[in-house]
């Protein structure tokens, strides 16, 4: 069996396919690779939405870009500008977000404001290169088939400490999440939870920046914890199968990516749009016909 | 693990001694003093920015006093946190939140240790997790919520979370309930149903009630005493003895009118609602007064 990189063709037998597929040291890297972010992003995606940190997670997927711009303009590897960025990212956020009496509009316009300088910085970088920066597209979307076994291992050690943290923080997190105030008054250190979630934060979407690009990271950060909490509302089935979500469609997509002359970002976004498409339009028409006359609340004890 | 068996402290719940507190530079209110006994039930009464939540705030520990003394449940303000189970005032979780109101429930159990809520799924493990399922349901079979806590609590109503949120706080068995005005968004039945409920609860579990409330009709039957805010002081008392038209007039400075009902509910009648004004109106009241 002598498959061409070159020239891969999609035929019949799948067996076949993912055969050739994983015939390729640079292929079976960005599986690897792919799996690892694809766990880390919907792990933290997951409590991101659940704590409607969207907008958040956005800002910091604006700021792999002028990280890869400043690296590859100093001559460095595009991912220590994507590490870099985004933690320092994360912090100034986690700063912004701190006074007091934080409120949701206040701490988004900040963030906003924060979002387009970095865009702007961004662009300041490409233009210093001397606009031959040839690989505007890497930049952007990513270099999946890129990846070294050495990438493969930091990726796999930021992942794993990322999940630990996870872990270790899981209960208070959550409360501090959806009961900041309830949270706070038991004890739980709802201020310094915030700041180490959004390092954590940072970390994922320096990460999956190299797998999707930064412009395509919410397809793993946001897309399967957002179908996944869609269709049940229950904790552990929900974060199941958004790490499911995660890693189905990365495969898909770099599987789909190999055989065609689009970049993987692109497929992978795609199906994940899709995926996120059809659960929203399963829960609409599931809640149509669930939808029933209100029941009146049991009222007990009243005293007339 | 706390202790199952709660054995109640015969010392007062929340005691204030001569406390004040500054926000902003102001003065919310000075020299309260207050106790609510173990096993009692308190309304705490007054008019919006009256400093309601204020206090309560300085019963959590999350609020510093800026003269006098605090103790709760014999300990310093902040020390006994697991003991007390808090509800905030007027809180709606987004319609999105997906999460079932008994994970809601839950978190009041052991929302605050660190790790997974995963055991083993045999020996001791095994028993506590069971346990732990266990209170959760009978909390949630408390407040009556048994046939909506499946159901993602950003779909429940007012209500309902009202209720959820009761159980997420008394799940935790705690000696004090600090609650933030419970009946608030709630109707007139409901509102009688939840009253009800806290001083079955008071009475069944010997919990110390603190309970902000706007209107004290619903609490009548079951209150212990009152404590009422207004104009930076506080009176304290049975009903009967703080909410007349004397201890209000000496109060707020100004005349107010307590009437009854003929069903024996309490009418207000001139008590000073907007506290914007409320140096302003200190001045009037003066002038009309004297
Ligand atoms: N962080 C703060 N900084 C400055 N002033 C504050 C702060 N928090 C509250 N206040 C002020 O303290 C006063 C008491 O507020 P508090 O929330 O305790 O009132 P309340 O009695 O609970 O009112 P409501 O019935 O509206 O809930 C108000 O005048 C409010 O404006
Ligand atoms: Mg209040």
């Amino acid at each position: 069996m002598s498959a061409d990189p070159a020239n891969p063709r999609l035929g019949w037998n799948v067996l076949r396919d993912v055969g050739e597929l994983v015939e390729y040291h640079f292929m079976v890297n960005a599986l690897l690779a792919g799996a690892i972010v694809a766990v880390m992003s919907a792990a933290v995606g997951w409590v991101m939405v659940l704590r409607r940190q969207t907008f958040a997670g956005h800002t910091l997927s604006m700021m792999a870009f002028p990280g890869a711009s400043a690296a590859t303009l100093a001559g460095l590897p595009v991912a220590w500008g994507y590490f870099a960025f985004c933690g320092a990212g994360a912090l100034i956020i986690g700063r912004v977000g701190g006074s007091e009496r934080r409120t949701w509009s206040e701490e988004s316009a900040s963030i906003g404001t924060f979002q387009a300088v970095a865009l702007a910085a961004g662009f300041l970088f490409v233009s210093l290169y001397g606009g031959v920066l040839g690989d505007l597209d890497s930049l952007l979307f990513g270099d999946v088939l890129g990846i070294s076994d050495g990438q493969v291992l930091v990726l796999a050690s930021v992942a794993a400490a990322s999940l630990a943290v996870l872990v270790v923080l899981a209960r208070p997190l959550l409360f501090a999440s959806v009961d900041p105030d309830v949270a706070g008054a038991r004890g739980v250190p709802v201020r310094a939870l915030s700041v180490v979630f959004l390092a954590v934060l940072g970390l994922a979407v320096a990460a999956t920046s190299q797998i999707t690009g930064p412009l395509l990271v919410f397809a793993l950060l946001l897309m399967p914890a957002a179908s996944a909490q869609t269709i049940t509302a229950r904790p552990i089935p929900s974060l199941a199968l958004t790490l499911l979500f995660g890693v189905g469609v990365t495969w898909l997509g770099l599987g789909i990516s190999y055989f065609s002359v689009y970049p993987a970002g692109f497929f992978i976004a795609t199906i994940s749009f899709a995926g996120y498409v059809l659960v929203r339009a399963g829960a609409a028409l599931l809640g149509v016909r669930r939808a029933r006359p209100a029941d009146p609340m049991p009222v007990d004890g009243v005293i007339a | 693990m706390a202790a199952t068996e709660h054995e109640r402290r015969s010392g007062p719940a929340l005691e204030l001694d001569g406390a004040a507190v500054r926000l902003g530079g102001r003065t919310v209110w000075s020299d309260v003093s207050m106790r609510v006994g173990p096993g009692e039930f308190v309304a705490l009464l007054g008019a919006n920015g009256s400093g309601k939540s204020t206090l309560l705030k300085v019963a959590l520990g999350t609020l510093a006093l800026s003269a006098g003394r605090a103790s709760v449940l014999g300990r310093a303000p902040g020390e006994a946190s697991r003991s007390i189970g808090y509800l905030p005032q007027r809180r709606a979780f987004d319609a999105g939140t997906r999460l079932r109101g008994r994970d809601i429930v839950r978190l009041g159990l052991d929302g605050d240790r660190w790790g997974l809520p995963v055991r083993a799924p045999w020996g001791r493990g095994a028993a506590r997790g069971r346990a732990a399922a266990l209170r959760v349901e009978a909390a949630i079979a408390m407040v009556g919520a048994d046939g909506y806590a499946e159901r993602s609590i950003g779909e429940c109503s007012g209500g309902e979370q009202q209720r959820l949120l009761i159980a997420q706080a008394l799940v935790g068995r705690p000696e004090l309930f600090l609650l933030d005005e419970p009946l608030d968004s709630l109707d007139l039945p409901n509102q009688a149903a939840v009253a009800a409920l806290v001083a079955e609860l008071c009475r069944s579990t010997g919990v110390a009630v603190l309970l902000v409330a706007h209107d004290v009709n619903p609490l009548l039957p079951y209150l212990d005493r009152v404590v009422y805010l207004a104009r930076g002081r506080a009176v304290e008392g049975p009903v009967e003895q703080v909410i007349t038209s004397e201890t209000l007039t000496a109060l707020y400075g100004l005349p107010v009118e307590v009437l009854k009902a003929s069903d024996g509910r309490l009418v207000v009648v001139g008590q000073p609602e907007p506290p914007a004004h409320h140096h302003d109106r200190h001045d009037h009241s003066h002038a009309h007064v004297g």
